[in-house]
């Protein structure tokens, strides 16, 4: 059992690391949950993918540059500890493209994949609906066959980052009378076709990080059906996951803000404090847990193992400990914990207040670990 | 980087399990409580045949000079099991603390140590069966003859004041001692974690209540829950620790004490979950879970603090980031 880095390893993360010190931006990017600074961020995915650096994981034929799953491990820390800005293309290059690596067709993959990897087309998920939030399976949305595709209608909401991107994919009811987790289809998109209207809802940052996705008679080709019709909960549900998604969300970020909380507690910390210190060591701590914790995944997956019900015990981790660290800093900022412009860390609060609701909420984890990990019984929900 | 057990280590585990599971532990630990050691230092004597007192024994003294990752594989399992004795003393402290023929007894399995090592560790463990009897003062080492009895929360923790007295000699290495007793004591601490989890779920699959098994309830489901991802986060911060033992990494105290306070709270909150899924039956003396209950609370005490080893842990990251 070790720690070390081997060779390859150990050179991949250092040209990372002084590439990044070299061109992350001095000063951070306005939120890319505004039309500017959408712009700022589309460019900068441009410019990390000249460098080979947007999707490290994939294949050279797509922009990647086949790097390893610890490979990505190494390079998300390194990106967040660098303080680089966070990922406006996290939807499709987390969510759509795995799954299009798994179910996509060659055509699909090459012309998808590349544009994505750019920045020059900025994927939204549309999952959720009014009635079905973490309970996928009631979705109502319908895609209708017609001649050489689909006609999509219905409402899709509360969809990260539609308000400013190019296309969207979800999952659309396909046979009329299926119930459940039947007949659904997984369709792609484009957010400025004929019958789409998008409505942004502000977030509680007041930007629109969210939006409403209204669905006209919608045209979509046969082409933009990934796997099977009707098999789009199967499809869906093999990458949800995924390892290189946000079920194995970077252990970089949580450590970079440790790191940056533990400066902030140095500077104005009160060491009698000992409630207030020994949060931030338990944060701090929670932090490296959480990288351990991937070491070991990566581990356990490279030698043959799989993703299974373990990855919502990461994301109950996670959310809490991301939730704790902020809620640390702003209590050790004291008066100036409600500042917005003068430090991080309110925004940084108010995206983590969002980590036990999405992706599955934190009661939807609990029984998922309950029943398949510890082998409870179903229950009433 | 291959950041799990072998497969030897795991085999090691399963070996010191199926010894553990084909004994009457609780009967041991119960005798051992009581002032009747005869049970407990034959279950010491089985142990040590599988190797465990010899582990951090240097091969001249007929130990097994093993990684300190086969020292946490086996004290997770003696927690599990909740195994009464100077575990720690003996088979992680003592073997940093002096060169000398007495660890060809140890590793044989024929000599127990109690180990004081002020300040965080100022009282004498199963003093009164363990022949050598050790305090670490500053860079020396005492024997001492146990003082006044001190019942702990723990029954099975026969604690004693500690008496100095003759010097023996130089200490080899009192801060490595201590961190590979914290290290060994955060690794007990996730086997009694486990076990009152385990427990927890194989209680609420067979008890109804209302018509049904308690664990189809998600109130008890969620507090199951929190309690697996707990532990699980905790676990690699043990092996992460055992490592830097291993290595002689400068984050040794760092690692050691963020794997103890991680520990101590998954295990106390798999404690505190625990007896709340029992319910009334989880609070008699016939039960064991109260075997590791009583244990988790003694030794998120014993071996440093949560206060003190948060302190450590912030005064070398702020170090690292100053």
């Amino acid at each position: 059992m070790d720690l070390e880095l081997d060779e390859h390893a150990a050179r991949f993360r250092d040209e990372v690391r002084s590439w990044l010190a070299e061109n992350v931006p001095q000063r951070p990017l306005a939120s890319f949950d505004t039309a500017e600074g959408f712009a700022r961020h589309r460019a900068w995915e441009a410019r990390l993918a000249e460098a080979g650096l947007s999707v490290v994981a994939w294949p050279e034929e797509f922009g990647g540059r086949d790097a390893s799953l610890l490979e990505w491990v190494l390079f998300e820390e390194e990106y967040y500890a660098a303080g680089a800005p966070g990922r406006v293309s996290q939807n499709g290059i987390f969510m759509l493209a795995p799954t299009l690596f798994s179910h996509g067709t060659a055509e699909q993959r090459r012309r998808i994949l590349p544009p994505m990897a750019r920045g020059q087309e900025v994927w939204a998920q549309a999952w959720s609906e009014p009635e079905a939030g973490s309970d996928i399976a009631a979705l109502r949305s319908t895609a209708t066959r017609t001649e050489g595709g689909w006609l999509l209608s219905g409402q899709k909401t509360w969809s990260s980052r539609a308000a400013f991107a190019d296309k969207a994919f979800g999952l659309f009811r396909s046979d009329p009378g299926s119930e459940r987790h039947r007949g659904l289809t997984y369709l792609m998109f484009d957010l400025r076709a004929e019958g789409v209207r998008v409505r942004p809802i502000p977030q509680l940052d007041g930007e629109p990080g969210f939006a409403e996705i209204f669905l006209d008679g919608v045209f979509v080709p046969d082409a933009d059906v990934l796997g099977e019709p009707g098999d789009g909960w199967r499809v869906a549900m093999t990458t949800a996951n995924n390892e290189r998604g946000l079920s194995l969300r970077s252990p970089g970020r949580f450590l970079a803000a440790a790191d940056r909380l533990t400066e902030l507690w140095q500077r104005v910390g009160d060491p009698a404090d000992t409630a207030l210190s020994g949060r931030v060591a338990d944060a701090w701590i929670g932090a490296r847990a959480y990288q351990l914790y991937t070491f070991g995944t990566v581990t356990r997956l490279r030698e043959g193992g799989s993703l299974g019900p373990e990855s919502s015990v990461n994301k109950l981790f996670w959310s809490h400990l991301d939730l704790a660290l902020h809620e640390t800093a702003l209590d050790l900022l004291g008066p100036d914990g409600e500042l917005r412009a003068e430090h991080g860390w309110v925004d940084g609060w108010l995206f983590a207040l969002a980590g036990p609701i999405y992706g599955g909420t934190d009661q939807i984890q609990r029984n998922t670990v309950a029943e398949r990990l510890l082998g409870l019984p179903r229950g009433d929900r | 980087m291959r950041f799990a057990l072998s497969a030897e280590q795991k085999d090691f585990a399963a070996s010191i399990g199926d010894f553990l599971s084909d004994v009457d532990t609780a009967a041991a630990a119960r005798d051992w409580a009581a002032g009747d050691p005869g049970s407990g230092l034959t279950l010491w004597r089985g142990l040590a045949g599988i190797g465990i007192t010899g582990l951090l024994v240097p091969e001249r003294f007929d130990g097994l000079g093993a990684d300190p990752v086969d020292l946490v594989v086996a004290f997770e399992r003696l927690g599990y099991h909740a195994v009464p004795g100077p575990w720690v003393d003996t088979a992680a402290v003592l073997p940093m603390l002096l060169e000398d023929e007495l660890l060809a007894g140890v590793a044989a399995g024929e000599t127990l140590a109690s180990v004081a090592l002020p300040p965080h560790v100022p009282y004498a463990l199963d003093a009164d069966v363990a022949e050598a009897r050790i305090a670490v003062a500053g860079t020396r080492l005492h024997a001492f003859a146990p003082g006044r009895a001190l019942p702990s929360v723990d029954s099975c923790r026969r604690l004693f004041e500690v008496r100095e007295g003759e010097v023996l000699g130089a200490a080899v290495d009192p801060p490595l001692a201590f961190d590979a007793g914290v290290l060994a004591t955060a690794a007990q601490l996730l086997g009694a974690g486990q076990w009152l989890l385990d427990a927890a779920v194989d209680y609420a699959r067979q008890r109804r209540q209302y018509g049904r098994e308690i664990g189809r309830y998600q109130a008890v489901k969620h507090l199951l829950a929190d309690v697996v991802t707990r532990l699980e986060l905790a676990r690699p911060l043990v092996h992460a620790a055992a490592i830097a033992v291993r290595d002689g990494a400068p984050t040794r105290a760092r690692d050691v004490s963020a794997a103890k306070v991680a520990a101590g709270e998954a295990a106390y909150l798999a404690a505190r979950t625990g007896l709340q899924v029992h319910g009334a039956i989880g609070y008699t003396a016939e039960h064991e879970l109260g075997l590791r209950l009583a244990k988790v609370r003694a030794l998120v005490a014993a071996w440093g603090t949560r206060g003190m080893h948060h302190r450590r842990v912030l005064d070398a990251v702020s170090g690292a980031v100053a």
